[in-house]
């Protein structure tokens, strides 16, 4: 037992110094997260802001200002300059110096007595239309009668939990995470061990008194802390860079990762005693990664997809991984109250692991 | 099986598919000796090896290595034996003294141990200059030296080695067989794969395999003196012309050239095969010296093989 430990200690020991000169990876493993959440974070942007606008106040009145303010506070548009008429607003649109024309006439007061008239022009570019519908989206904005909030005649009263802002960074971050973590976790064991294998080690390794327990744990142990580390980048990062808030408890975060991490780590292990070559081993990881981004409820809305895709859906780790960790960082959820995410992730761990160990005895005669 | 022997098997059978790689084969090794696997390639030199290790389960057979049933016994003998992989398989991105090391601890030496081996290990494989070094770096032969450090730090009563000098230049042949000298003279049984003859007739003992098959076994001197073939050399002006002359005719086993000289292996039932030879060059009007020679280990291996190949065929 002592002894085991002790090769154990070894293998760890040996598999932290290769990686620390493995400069590539090294690199991988704070690049993938850092690249990533910048692209994912900033690119994949479904609200569109800030779009530049004009308007022309043409009645003057407290209640006008009232709605500029309003449009300004929501940040759609960003008012940069106004104008006189309407024949100024599409000047100014042709010209493409705006997007966004709002013309505001000079019975607007009474206008917005009669909810059967709509009150406020809204002049729109609408050769973009990501920027029409976000337009669109604005001319549902509730009305505010004469005498404040009170007497909001908008149809719905829509309120919007959690993200109040509708920032999509803050929905996508946390679960980015978890893509990460799938393609960095998988992709390395799954390389670390095949390619211990492509180069002839594990031939001398498994002459040695070390078993094959030991050696996949002693494998897979620094990968364990690498993806603790990554977690720990994306929150961090996606706090500093896109104000996410982490709601829940941090010991949640951390044991739903763990979870995780492990779930993936023990595919990597099967993923390497199916695969011969580091190659091989790379294209089945992508095979896992591809249907995960898809269908995990990273990308589309679980409850959009037909039932087939949610029954695939429920197998990978990823799924309950991303309901795991918006609910503890957006919601504020306790890791109780989601059990049976985290009971699928220990299924899967136990369930891959069993596989790994007896496909790898096989694999030494 | 007495415990005499460092090796013993019978009937050891591998089969892949419908590929047999060993075949029946039954061994004893005894302790204290430098034995030689000779054969060519697919042979089954490294599966027999690898059976005997405990890597590879035995299709057929029993085996006794040191006294241990392999394979259920494999896992206590990992202490008792070392191998060094035909290909180097040690880790490359490590420098020497981490490669060893690594496997100090993967064999559990005591700590003051680990310290005092290691260090014996650089002087006795002249790795001292390398020890810093990136084993990656290394040429071939330090990678050879290294290779063989690892596997026998652990002090081993038993080493396998599989083709163990296949990349290094035959200076570096020359000091490793030194060094394995002094392995058997401090007690260690040496099992070496081959195909050079040179290394091969530095064994105390030799099989020659093929097919799977033992096709001889003894020590060299035996083997050659007991050579199933008449040896017979041919000088001639016209080697090409000779050669064709000669070969595929009736209990000729093989017809190699050597320059000028040809070196013709007839079966050994054949009455006076120098005059048999002479005959055969007249016929084809070819002029030329023929002369009996001493077998050389090759002969016998051509032979061996040779024979083996013509039973398997009829």
């Amino acid at each position: 037992m002592k002894a085991g430990l002790l090769r154990i200690f070894a293998i760890l020991g040996k598999e932290t110094l290769q990686l620390r000169r493995d400069r590539l990876t090294f690199g991988m493993i704070v690049g993938i997260p850092l690249i990533q959440i910048i692209l994912f974070g900033y690119a994949i942007n479904t609200d569109v802001r800030h779009l530049r606008a004009a308007v022309a106040d043409q009645a003057h009145t407290q209640l006008s200002r009232r709605l500029i303010e309003d449009v300004q506070a929501s940040q759609v548009l960003d008012i940069v300059t106004s104008a006189n008429t309407g024949e100024e607003l599409k000047e100014l649109l042709d010209s493409g110096k705006i997007h966004v024309g709002l013309l505001i006439p000079p019975d607007y007061e009474r206008r917005m007595m009669q909810p059967d008239r709509p009150a406020v022009q809204l002049l729109v570019d609408g050769t973009d239309p990501v920027i029409l519908s976000t337009a669109r989206g604005l001319a549902t904005m509730p009305r505010t009668g004469p005498h404040g909030r009170e007497q909001t005649a908008g149809i719905f009263e829509f309120r919007n939990y959690y993200n109040p802002e509708r920032r999509s960074s803050v929905f996508v971050v946390p679960a980015l995470a978890g893509v990460i973590l799938t393609m960095t976790m998988v992709l390395f064991t799954a390389v670390a061990i095949v390619r211990e294998r492509e180069r002839g080690n594990l031939e001398l390794l498994i002459n040695t008194p070390v078993r094959s327990g030991e050696l996949m744990v002693g494998k897979v142990l620094p990968y364990i802390l690498i993806g603790l580390i990554q977690v720990s980048l994306i929150l961090i990062l996606g706090h500093l860079l896109f104000n996410v808030p982490v709601n829940g408890d941090l010991l949640d975060v951390y044991l739903a990762a763990l979870a995780f991490i492990t779930a993936n780590l023990m595919l990597g292990l099967v993923i390497s005693t199916l695969a011969k070559t580091q190659f091989q081993a790379m294209q089945m990881t992508f095979f896992f990664f591809l249907p995960s981004i898809l269908l995990s409820g990273f990308m589309f809305p679980f409850d959009g997809m037909p039932k087939a895709a949610q029954y695939i859906a429920e197998i990978l780790p990823l799924t309950h991984f991303v309901r795991l960790i918006r609910g503890i960082v957006l919601r504020g959820a306790e890791l109780g109250q989601m059990m049976p995410d985290l009971y699928a992730l220990f299924l899967f761990a136990a369930l891959t692991l069993l596989l790994a160990v007896t496909r790898f005895k096989k694999r030494l005669g | 099986m007495e415990s005499e022997s460092a090796i013993e098997s019978r009937n050891l059978t591998r089969r892949f598919g419908n590929l047999v790689a060993v075949n029946h084969l039954s061994l004893s090794i005894p302790r204290n000796i430098i034995y030689g696997f000779l054969g060519p390639n697919g042979s089954g030199k490294s599966t027999t090896i690898r059976m005997l290790c405990g890597l590879l389960m035995p299709s057929e057979g029993e085996v006794r290595v040191l006294n241990h049933r392999i394979p259920g016994e494999a896992e206590g003998l990992r202490h008792k034996i070392g191998y060094m992989t035909q290909r180097f398989a040690l880790y490359e991105d490590l420098t020497t003294l981490e490669n060893l090391r690594f496997i100090a601890r993967i064999y559990s030496l005591p700590p003051g141990e680990h310290v005092r081996r290691i260090d014996q290990a650089l002087d006795t494989y002249n790795l001292r200059a390398q020890t810093m070094q990136f084993a990656g770096t290394l040429s071939g032969g330090q990678k050879q030296r290294l290779a063989l450090a690892a596997a026998t730090l652990h002090k081993p009563e038993l080493l396998f080695l599989d083709e163990p000098t296949s990349a290094v230049d035959p200076q570096s042949r020359r000091d490793f067989w030194e060094t394995l000298f002094h392995l058997v003279h401090g007690g260690t049984t040496i099992l070496v794969s081959t195909h050079y003859m040179d290394e091969a007739e530095r064994c105390h003992r030799l099989a020659i395999l093929d097919g799977g098959t033992m096709a001889a076994s003894g020590s060299p001197a035996e083997l050659m003196a007991n050579m199933p073939a008449h040896v017979v050399e041919v000088e001639s002006d016209l080697p090409q012309k000779t050669h064709d002359a000669l070969e595929g005719n009736a209990d000729i086993l093989s017809v190699t050239q050597l320059g000028l000289r040809i070196r013709v292996l007839v079966e050994k039932s054949r009455q006076n095969p120098v005059e048999y030879i002479r005959l055969l060059l007249r016929d084809a009007a070819v002029e030329a010296g023929v002369n009996p020679a001493r077998p050389s280990l090759e002969d016998v291996f051509v032979a061996s093989t040779g024979i083996h190949k013509k039973r398997g065929a009829a």
